[in-house]
């Protein structure tokens, strides 16, 4: 559909998500916790911190979240019951105040979930979820979307997105049909806005540090410089701190807990820094060392899903590098091996 | 070209090391742990005040390891986690070479680990004071108090294990939380999944921890769990007179038995 452009007032904001809550719809937002910001369901617009520059935590758990509950079973004599969770039970939601990058993240998401067999627990709830992102007026040095062909006014994946144009007044971009049956339940909010507005001027100045394109390539024909991967993952220490705060980590584990009488399957994030990722039944581990695994994250961000899913697996976010333990800088990393001379 | 560069180079270059972990400047104003394996990365070395990381966990990295011979650049917590790694049969004695960084910036080099322990017996190891103040406040605080404020924090754990990774006394080829015949810890990272965890974690690491606070500094949803295991500090002084890290070969309070220990920490 053809993009609208309208505005809406900052002082009608709170009017906003109370009319949001008073149609029932759960409204999902950054809240600060001490020194982290969390992205939960909010009251009101006073819990709701739009002034971060990122949420610790990626907004994938709206549709992705780390403990889910995918079946209900009983044991009995008879045989096992299953009770399945119907994703037809999820709610419509509002995500709000989330940023481009994790707006675009859903856009890899969608690509690994819609394989076949589809994931209908995350396309479901991913459905039910109208995006309402905020452009970003600022940027930090682990930032480089522009990089990965995203931008701080990124659009893709958004279906609403608010960009801070005066003190008083926001931009609102209506990017889809979900955005568009959404801005008509606050219609009488918004005014028309000038065809001639220049976002740009309200944006973070992201500067682009390496050509994708390249890194894409040189990536895919790395996968034995093992010198490459050892060196950048020598002060890695496998954790999966890196892969719990990425919008486009997917990879999860399933687990079930039972007692003598019942029990629940539960799907969990994993990550491919764990050295139990790929250890086999018989002791056997085909990524064996450290260097191996990081060499994995890179490879299925920057080759695997080029290759198989036409998209690239990173946004730029740079929460990974912000979150890690020991400064393992993807930004720096990416860099790098855009600028090797030879492969 | 400082001492430490001086230093770092000499002992390569007269082999007396492959390698050496020390610190260099990371992103933004991070500094990050570096491993130097010749003269034109030694130049890459720093050493000042923000340079606090807990490097000793490296040296059982499988990885690190075989690079050679391990020189690394300890500060008193590294110190007694090679005394505490050592004590674990971990580290033998004269495997590594250590370099000490003195408050004035000059260097004291350790080549065994009786002059660690000599060392150690004089410096302070305590639990720095504003971390005391949280103690005392938990302390103070009543059992359903302390129950609450445990779970609200474990809440926003994502089990992404930073803290077990970063421990340098969280060396377990198979940790219990990974084990899963019998499944002793549940994996998922709900309520009981979290708990059960991080209770675990602190007890194995009773009488073991070395108050480096790296489990907390890694942690990236801000938990301070370096006052769990700090909490278990006291205690295990006061009932077996032991402290960690302080002796190479020092016995595991909690692997010990003798006839005359108190047991009224028994329930």
């Amino acid at each position: 559909m053809e993009k609208q452009l309208k505005i809406l007032k900052y002082s009608d904001l709170s009017k906003l998500i109370e009319k949001f809550r008073s149609q029932g719809f759960p409204v999902l937002a950054p809240v600060r916790k001490g020194k982290v910001v969390e992205i939960e369901q909010v009251q009101s617009l006073d819990e709701i911190a739009l002034d971060v520059l990122l949420s610790t935590q990626s907004a994938k758990k709206a549709a992705f979240p780390k403990v889910e509950k995918v079946l209900e079973y009983t044991l009995e004599k008879s045989g096992t019951k299953q009770f399945p969770v119907d994703p037809a039970d999820y709610k419509e939601t509002i995500l709000f105040g989330v940023r481009p990058c994790d707006a675009s993240g859903f856009k890899s998401l969608d690509a690994i979930f819609g394989e076949e067999p589809k994931d209908q627990f995350y396309l479901e709830k991913k459905e039910k979820s109208t995006i309402i992102s905020f452009s970003c007026p600022v940027s930090d040095e682990y930032c480089f979307c522009t990089s990965v062909g995203g931008g701080p006014g990124n659009t893709a994946g958004s279906d609403l997105q608010f960009t801070g144009i005066s003190k008083d007044e926001i931009l609102v971009e209506i990017l889809t049909e979900k955005g568009e049956k959404l801005a008509a339940t606050f219609a009488d909010l918004l005014t028309d806005a000038a065809k001639d507005i220049d976002k740009s001027k309200f944006l973070a100045d992201v500067k682009v540090v390496f050509d994708v394109d390249g890194v894409v390539e040189k990536t895919t024909a790395s996968f034995n410089n093992s010198a490459l991967w050892l060196e950048q993952s020598l002060r890695c220490i496998g954790c999966g701190a890196c892969a719990f705060v990425c919008p486009t980590c997917a990879c999860f584990d399933f687990q079930d807990e039972q007692n003598t009488k019942k029990g629940v399957r539960l799907r969990l994030w994993d990550s491919c820094g764990f050295s139990l990722f790929t250890l086999h039944t018989s002791g056997h581990n085909p990524r064996e060392v450290q260097s191996q695994r990081w060499r994995q994250r890179i490879m299925h961000k920057f080759a695997y899903m080029p290759e198989q899913l036409h998209v690239v697996g990173c946004e730029g976010c740079g929460r990974c590098s912000r979150a890690c333990p020991v400064d393992m800088n993807i930004k720096e990393h990416l860099t790098a091996i855009g600028e090797m001379v030879k492969v | 070209m400082s001492d430490l560069i001086k230093k770092v180079t000499a002992l390569l270059n007269d082999k007396t090391i492959n390698a050496f972990i020390g610190y260099e400047k990371g992103s933004a104003d991070r500094i990050r742990a570096t491993f130097i394996r010749n003269e034109d990365q030694a130049q890459k070395l720093i050493l000042n005040a923000s340079c606090t990381q807990n490097l000793a966990g490296y040296l059982l990295k499988h990885e690190v390891k075989k690079l050679g011979k391990l020189g690394i650049l300890a500060n008193v917590a590294a110190l007694r986690s090679i005394m505490q790694l050592a004590s674990e049969f971990q580290i033998k004695d004269g495997e590594v070479y250590v370099l000490f960084a003195n408050a004035d910036g000059s260097l004291t080099e350790f080549t065994d680990f009786k002059s660690i322990e000599a060392f150690l017996e004089t410096t302070d190891t305590g639990i720095k004071s504003e971390e005391q103040e949280m103690i005392a406040k938990l302390e103070a605080m009543t059992v359903n108090e302390r129950w609450l404020f445990w779970n609200k924090e474990f809440e926003k754990c994502i089990k992404c294990y930073a803290c077990r990774a970063a421990c340098p006394m969280c060396y377990c080829h198979r940790c219990t939380t990974d084990v899963n015949q019998p499944q002793w810890i549940p994996v998922a990272s709900h309520e009981l999944g979290n708990l059960d965890y991080h209770l675990m974690r602190a007890m194995h690491l009773a009488g073991r921890c070395v108050n480096c606070g790296e489990c907390a500094t890694a942690c990236p949803m801000d938990i301070p769990l370096n006052l769990l295991t700090y909490q278990l500090i006291s205690p295990i002084k006061a009932t077996f007179g032991a402290t960690a890290g302080m002796k190479a070969d020092a016995v595991y309070a909690l692997s010990t038995y003798k006839p005359d220990d108190k047991e009224n920490f028994i329930i």
